[in-house]
């Protein structure tokens, strides 16, 4: 990175935790836990006298993280990318504005895995639902008499709750009341079917809890987690995607987030965009931003990357709760592309 | 029987001697520690019961070593003698580790002026006491048919930072904070409190706010988004706050090209002033920073104008001047920090803020604030529990929340008006803020 004329700062970071994790309770549980996360990643950041520009590898906010060893390290190359995101920085100051327009947009697997995250991950919450994170995180649209009726994506919008996935900060054995890690559909063929849940807020649906509480340490209570929150792998590519779009914007790496306490109205901005002009890649473009409402977006999804192209996202920076707490949890997700999307928020 | 309370800290002649005898052990040229201890314990209630009580008590001893040209950082959360070599060893093993490369100096002795931030009242209060201040917010939300939600935090807590080249310094603090979100069956409202001393909390005032606030802010219908006049309550004006200080108050945003100050120039229009200081105690005050300086007041923005930025001792050297005490735990790419800010009040009343609008935004809070751009000081977030619309002077009714895409700057440099009155705004993460509620001429909702 430091070759590339025009950088002004290079950040890189590695992250290692090894958590030794007991459990017992009176029903008879006597669990014993060790996870292992490690996660790393690069950062190169160009100025000029009235614009800053950022590119980062895998992913943005710090690092791409995952349950696995170094061996997670060294297959990311870091060194292969750092001259590459290097010169994308600097390619971007003087890259045009994102126009401003109601466009097809393609999201990249990384940006896909944090929109499942805010827009489905969170409000699936059945605590959220029930109102406890009412004064601090927000509550939740997708209420319970929703359940098995809201259309909540296109039939090509699959989303499972899977803490078995390989990799995923949200994958362990037993969470943090002893329920077995497993496999749950929240959103199947476009309809919401399923919660987050804990034994708890299960019973009062008249459920089961999936298991997914998590205390973020020793000295916090276990909330309802993300475990890793999958959009399941279509049957499409970027390539396909990229080569059927007449007028819209490609999308990569997420640089700003943030979505109302009901979790509907999200506006999203990424590091890099490209136009994309009748089936090819155009002009870079910057400053890159998205907007809409929940289910109208993940409605307008008509296609989802297949599984060469799906990989698990790891997140080490979720909160929720008072105290608060940060949970590490994943998403599985390819790129994906959505119709009739507001583009270019910021002129 | 009510339990009683005593907070448990060590004392301070006790820490100070667990803290020479690490730093007399150390086999580096140059030793820092810093000790934080906490006692803390939250409330939290929902639909208008109490549904969480948790307490703890926590203590980090950091060590910073230099040792030939070389920096290791580690640490740990118990006090022992074993604990104490144990982060030790650790801190000079990674110094070992590293490559020799620009160290960031120690600063020597200098006297922090003592502030009073401690209040025995917060320091004792008792489960029960805090399940008192929400029985009234709860009880008064369920005779108006409304329900409850939120925290109600007493903490107390010592910081201690000391260095082989004679720094020491010390200080014991609390805080109470409480926040409440008011619901009714179609919209809700907001309110937070934030004080040294838990006594200055008062359950009714709160509980009045917010539920006032909650039954004025029912059945929303949806407004246009554009660019519209606004008022901006305190708890807004104090996020925008927070927010530049984030992207731009301090040397090394301004060092690395990415803040938005322009020294000398006009920024803001010329009502915004807006200042760091420790020291104050109508704020949460600390008399010195994590690298163990005294604490400066510095002039951010004077009458519009940037006229100053906040430096650790990284930044400071840099620049071959004093560091203003704003520096944070070693190890630190975030540069200094301003977290004791003010912005400096106007004559206007809160009631009175409305009066000259024709046709307006009247917000109460955002929320999910986040950087879109930080050179041009753009943000983006949502407001929340209390958006209304402004007609001809008058409050009229209630609108859905709206997202913001705004600069910051712009936004400040239409200021028309401040209120007299002030409010300390705890923040979520580190630091605090006091500030006017705010009348501004253009603001930008986008969707």
């Amino acid at each position: 990175m430091g070759s590339v004329k025009g950088v002004t700062i290079r950040e890189g970071s590695m992250e290692f935790i090894r958590q030794a994790k007991l459990f017992a309770s009176t029903e008879g549980a006597f669990i014993e836990q060790e996870l292992f996360e490690s996660g790393a990643g690069i950062e190169a950041t160009a100025t000029s006298p009235d614009d800053v520009q950022n590119r980062s590898y895998p992913n943005s906010f710090g690092r791409h993280q995952g349950s696995a060893g170094y061996e997670y390290i060294t297959a990311l190359e870091l060194d292969r990318h750092a001259g590459r995101i290097a010169e994308e920085a600097v390619a971007l100051l003087s890259a045009p504005q994102c126009p401003s327009g109601v466009k097809t947009l393609i999201l990249d697997a990384s940006q896909t895995a944090l929109q499942i995250h805010e827009s489905c991950g969170h409000p699936t919450e059945l605590d959220r639902v029930f109102g406890m994170e009412a004064a601090y995180a927000g509550t939740s649209f997708m209420t319970p008499e929703k359940l098995n009726h809201l259309q909540y994506g296109s039939r090509n919008v699959t989303i499972t709750a899977d803490a078995l996935t390989p990799t995923g900060l949200g994958t362990f054995g037993w969470d943090d009341e002893g329920i077995p890690a497993q496999r749950t559909f929240l959103i199947k063929d476009g309809l919401f079917v399923g919660y987050l849940t804990s034994r708890e807020t299960a019973s009062v649906l008249g459920q089961q809890s999936n298991g997914t509480m998590r205390a973020d340490g020793w000295n916090r209570i276990p909330l309802i987690r993300m475990t890793n929150v999958n959009l399941e792998p279509g049957d499409s590519s970027l390539a396909e995607m990229v080569s059927e779009t007449k007028d819209g914007v490609y999308m990569e790496t997420n640089r700003s987030w943030s979505i109302d306490d009901k979790r509907l109205n999200f506006q999203f901005g990424t590091q890099l965009a490209y136009e994309v002009i009748n089936g090819k890649r155009g002009r870079m473009l910057k400053n890159a931003t998205y907007a809409g409402i929940t289910p109208e977006f993940w409605n307008s999804c008509d296609a989802v990357g297949g599984r060469a192209e799906w990989r698990v996202w790891g997140l080490a920076n979720c909160g929720k709760g008072q105290p608060p707490q940060v949970a590490h949890v994943a998403h599985g997700a390819a790129p994906a592309r959505f119709q009739h999307v507001k583009v270019g928020i910021l002129k | 029987m009510k339990s009683m309370e005593v907070v448990r800290l060590t004392d301070e002649a006790e820490l100070k001697q667990f803290m020479t005898r690490l730093l007399q052990r150390s086999p580096a040229q140059e030793t820092e520690v810093m000790v934080t201890e906490d006692d803390s314990a939250l409330t939290r209630f929902a639909n208008n019961g109490i549904h969480q009580n948790v307490a703890e008590r926590d203590a980090t001893v950091r060590v910073r070593v230099v040792k030939d040209g070389k920096t290791g950082v580690a640490s740990i959360n118990q006090m022992s003698e074993a604990a104490a070599a144990d982060v030790l060893k650790r801190a000079v093993a990674i110094a070992d580790l590293q490559p020799r490369s620009e160290v960031v100096p120690m600063p020597g002795p200098a006297a922090a002026r003592r502030v009073d931030a401690w209040s025995d009242a917060t320091a004792s209060a008792t489960p029960e006491e805090r399940a008192d201040f929400v029985e009234t917010v709860c009880a008064k939300a369920g005779r108006a048919g409304l329900k409850a939600f939120g925290a109600f935090s007493t903490s107390a807590g010592q910081f201690a930072i000391a260095n082989s080249l004679g720094v020491y310094n010390h200080q014991r603090s609390t805080q109470a904070t409480v926040n409440s979100v008011v619901m009714g069956d179609a919209g809700s409202g907001y309110a937070d409190r934030g004080a040294i001393d838990v006594r200055e909390l008062d359950k009714n005032e709160l509980a009045d706010e917010v539920i006032d606030k909650a039954q004025r802010n029912q059945n929303a219908q949806p407004v246009d988004p554009g660019i519209y006049e606004v008022v901006l309550e305190e708890y807004a004006v104090a996020e925008m706050l927070e927010f530049m200080s984030f992207m731009g108050f301090g040397a090394l945003a301004v060092q690395e090209e990415r803040s938005f100050m322009r020294l000398g120039e006009q920024i803001t229009g010329e009502q915004v002033n807006i200042f760091d200081d420790g020291l104050d105690r109508t704020g949460i005050p600390s008399s010195f920073d994590f690298e163990g300086v005294p604490k400066q007041r510095v002039e951010l923005i004077k009458n519009g104008v940037a006229s100053g930025l906040v430096y650790d001792m990284q930044t400071a050297t840099k620049e071959g001047r004093q560091s203003t005490g704003h520096g944070l735990p070693a190890p630190n790419t975030e540069g200094p920090f301003a977290v004791n800010l003010f912005m400096k009040p106007g004559s206007a009343a809160k009631a009175d803020l409305a009066s000259d609008i024709k046709r307006g935004i009247w917000v109460t809070r955002f929320w999910y604030v986040r950087v879109v751009h930080p050179k041009a000081s753009i943000i983006t977030g949502m407001t929340r529990e209390g958006t209304f619309l402004i007609e001809n002077g008058k409050i009229t009714r209630p609108v859905k929340d709206l997202r913001f895409t705004q600069s910051i700057l712009e936004a400040l440099n239409g200021t028309l008006a401040l209120t007299r009155s002030t409010k300390l705004q705890v923040s979520e993460y580190i630091g605090a803020a006091r500030v006017p509620a705010a009348r501004l001429k253009a603001f930008e909702f986008t969707s």
